[in-house]
């Protein structure tokens, strides 16, 4: 944990200032290369313990590609090179001495599409991740089980049923089943990509509530296309474009009062 | 955080217990990080080794070969006919353009058939029939190539009453045909279903869908599936023995016998001069190049039509794939 107790560039969308919170992640001068493609240009962000941080952007500005770089999942991307320092807590991500299988623990993942194991039923899904690490104890399996459904607030709708397979789901009850997934390896941080994209309002609207419910214990960061929804579920917003950091801020500034140009049109509908 | 936190003023009261369950938790899992490297390592180590010591052996014996063939390799060897054995003039001319002819006759009769009942069985698949012919077919794969020579010999050799390249095309292409027959449907079930939705919306036709997406989507992964049935036939020498027999004249007709390439191979190790010892490893040198130049080429040939993928198949490259491909061969874009 940082010992000091930075004062928050920003505070509280709704306006009170949270001068305890302090930065989960740090990503300092980050840049990602494909081959010659420079798809993220040295960016810079902090994002702050128990809070929601937006990354919002038109289609291919780096904003799902800066994500991934903030659990290594570029490792898995050949061709691929990501300079820079990606701390979580007090530990670079990217130093070559630290294990990314360790830290990826302490960040959760849930991305664009439900991806559930399709061969798993619902129980062996949220708990995969914990059994796979080593907790075989079924009293704890199913404390982990009910816990994680009911924060991904699934719990009411599958108790019943938690051996059925995971792909008779509905496409948001799978989505919030990998949100419960992603929960039970117990992260600090969460990383969504467009986790809602595939899903339709009813859905959408289900895993906005679980975001907002669970962003007072955790460091979530969502990359979404829908404007609406950086406003509606998140306290801070960053704009990216064509791979720079364009702005960054408070989710009501960045929205009504936009230092850039650009960031304006954004979010007037301009373009994108 | 105490319970005045003004961002979740309902649910703070549970929440530092539930972080501290949490911290608890995790702690289950972290203690046997350790260990679980260790053996991540281990196994690391393991199958890089189990991949090193595969190829080993591909090395040696293509090593094997070139030391051994290389010395037997002139312009005579590789075209003239074979002279006498003893005298140190022993060429494999003939059997070299056998061996090409009998491919390429097998290829045709067993690459179309193959693709076909491929086709039927993915995309008609889940009737009946479907499911015995898959099973015969598996059940034709199992069968020694020895026994489809011998059926070759009693079904065409005798009927006709003398040895033929037809008969040894035949008897290759039943070893080729379930090859291929399963390769194409294995590849063609890997193709995503919505590809077939997309193109049923676009009001095609059952044989468009099947040929132009479906057939072109898995291309690469069925390419690799015909070579490797070329290269088994290739190599086979049971079948030919008792259809082409062996010759030693150059190619007169289809319905004649001819020499080939693994026949000499093995009429020459069985002799006992060393000129024989020298043609067998040069035969064996020359049959590998001829394998690996289809290889080549036929890859070389489909590069640029089938997307940026690596070669080796599947549908790695599949999305960048265009569709200009059908039975039979290309398509101008």
């Amino acid at each position: 944990m940082m010992s000091t107790t930075v004062p928050v560039s920003g505070a509280r969308s709704d306006g009170s200032d949270d001068k305890r919170a302090r930065y989960k992640m740090v990503a300092e001068n980050v840049s990602v290369h494909y081959g010659d493609y420079l798809a993220v240009r040295n960016v810079s962000l902090k994002f702050p313990e128990n809070s929601v941080t937006a990354l919002i952007g038109p289609s291919g500005c780096g904003k799902t590609t800066f994500l991934r770089c903030l659990n290594r999942m570029h490792d898995m991307t050949p061709g691929s090179r990501v300079e820079g320092r990606v701390m979580i807590d007090e530990t670079d991500l990217y130093d070559s001495s630290i294990d990314p299988i360790y830290h990826r623990r302490k960040v959760g993942m849930v991305f664009q599409k439900p991806n559930p194991f399709p061969t798993m039923s619902i129980y062996d899904n949220v708990v995969a991740g914990v059994k796979l690490n080593g907790v075989r104890d079924s009293e704890i399996l199913n404390e982990i089980v009910e816990d994680c459904l009911k924060m991904a607030y699934l719990w009411d709708e599958v108790r019943d049923d938690l051996k059925k397979p995971a792909i008779e789901l509905s496409g948001g009850q799978q989505q919030r089943l990998c949100i419960a997934r992603a929960l039970a390896i117990q992260p600090e941080v969460l990383l969504m990509d467009e986790p809602a994209s595939a899903l339709d309002p009813i859905a959408t609207q289900k895993i906005e509530e679980t975001i907002k419910d669970l962003s007072s214990e955790y460091c979530i960061i969502i990359v979404t296309h829908n404007m609406q929804q950086a406003v509606r579920c998140s306290d801070y917003t960053a704009f990216m474009y064509v791979g720079d950091l364009v702005e960054s801020g408070k989710t009501y500034d960045l929205f009504h009062n936009p230092k850039n140009e650009l960031t304006a049109k954004y979010v007037e509908g301009q373009f994108g | 955080m105490s319970g005045t936190d003004s961002s979740a003023p309902t649910r703070s009261a549970g929440r530092d217990a539930r972080v501290a369950r949490r911290a608890e938790i995790r702690a289950m899992f972290k203690s046997n990080v350790k260990s679980r490297l260790t053996v991540d390592r281990v196994m690391l180590g393991v199958i890089t080794a189990c991949a090193i010591t595969a190829i080993i052996p591909l090395f040696w014996i293509l090593g094997q070969l070139v030391v051994g063939g290389l010395p037997a390799l002139n312009w005579e060897f590789l075209t003239g006919e074979p002279g006498a054995v003893g005298a140190g003039s022993i060429n494999v001319g003939p059997a070299i353009q056998g061996t090409i002819i009998i491919i390429g006759l097998s290829s045709l009769i067993g690459i179309p058939l193959g693709i076909g009942a491929g086709i039927y069985l993915s995309e008609v698949g889940s009737s009946r029939m479907a499911k015995q012919i898959r099973f015969f077919l598996d059940v034709f794969m199992e069968i020694p190539s020895i026994v489809l020579g011998l059926f070759a010999f009693l079904a065409i050799v005798l009927l006709l009453g003398h040895f033929s390249i037809w008969a040894g095309a035949f008897a290759l292409s039943l070893i080729m045909f379930p090859i291929v027959a399963r390769a194409t449907e294995e590849q063609l079930k890997m193709v995503p279903w919505t590809y077939r939705e997309a193109a049923t919306a676009l009001g095609l036709t059952n044989a468009a869908i099947a040929f132009r997406i479906v057939l072109a989507t898995a291309k690469r992964g069925l390419l690799t599936g015909i070579l490797l049935s070329i290269s088994r036939i290739g190599g086979e020498t049971a079948p030919l023995i008792m259809t082409i027999l062996g010759s030693s004249q150059f190619f007169s007709s289809l319905d004649a016998p001819m020499d080939a390439l693994p026949l000499r191979i093995w009429r020459f190790s069985l002799l006992p001069y060393e000129d024989a010892r020298l043609a067998g490893w040069g035969a064996a040198l020359v049959l590998v190049v001829i394998i690996l130049a289809i290889h080549v080429g036929v890859r070389y040939y489909f590069q640029g039509r089938g997307g940026s993928g690596s070669g080796s198949g599947g549908l790695a490259a599949r999305n960048t794939q265009k569709v200009n491909w059908s039975i039979g061969g290309r398509q101008n874009r």
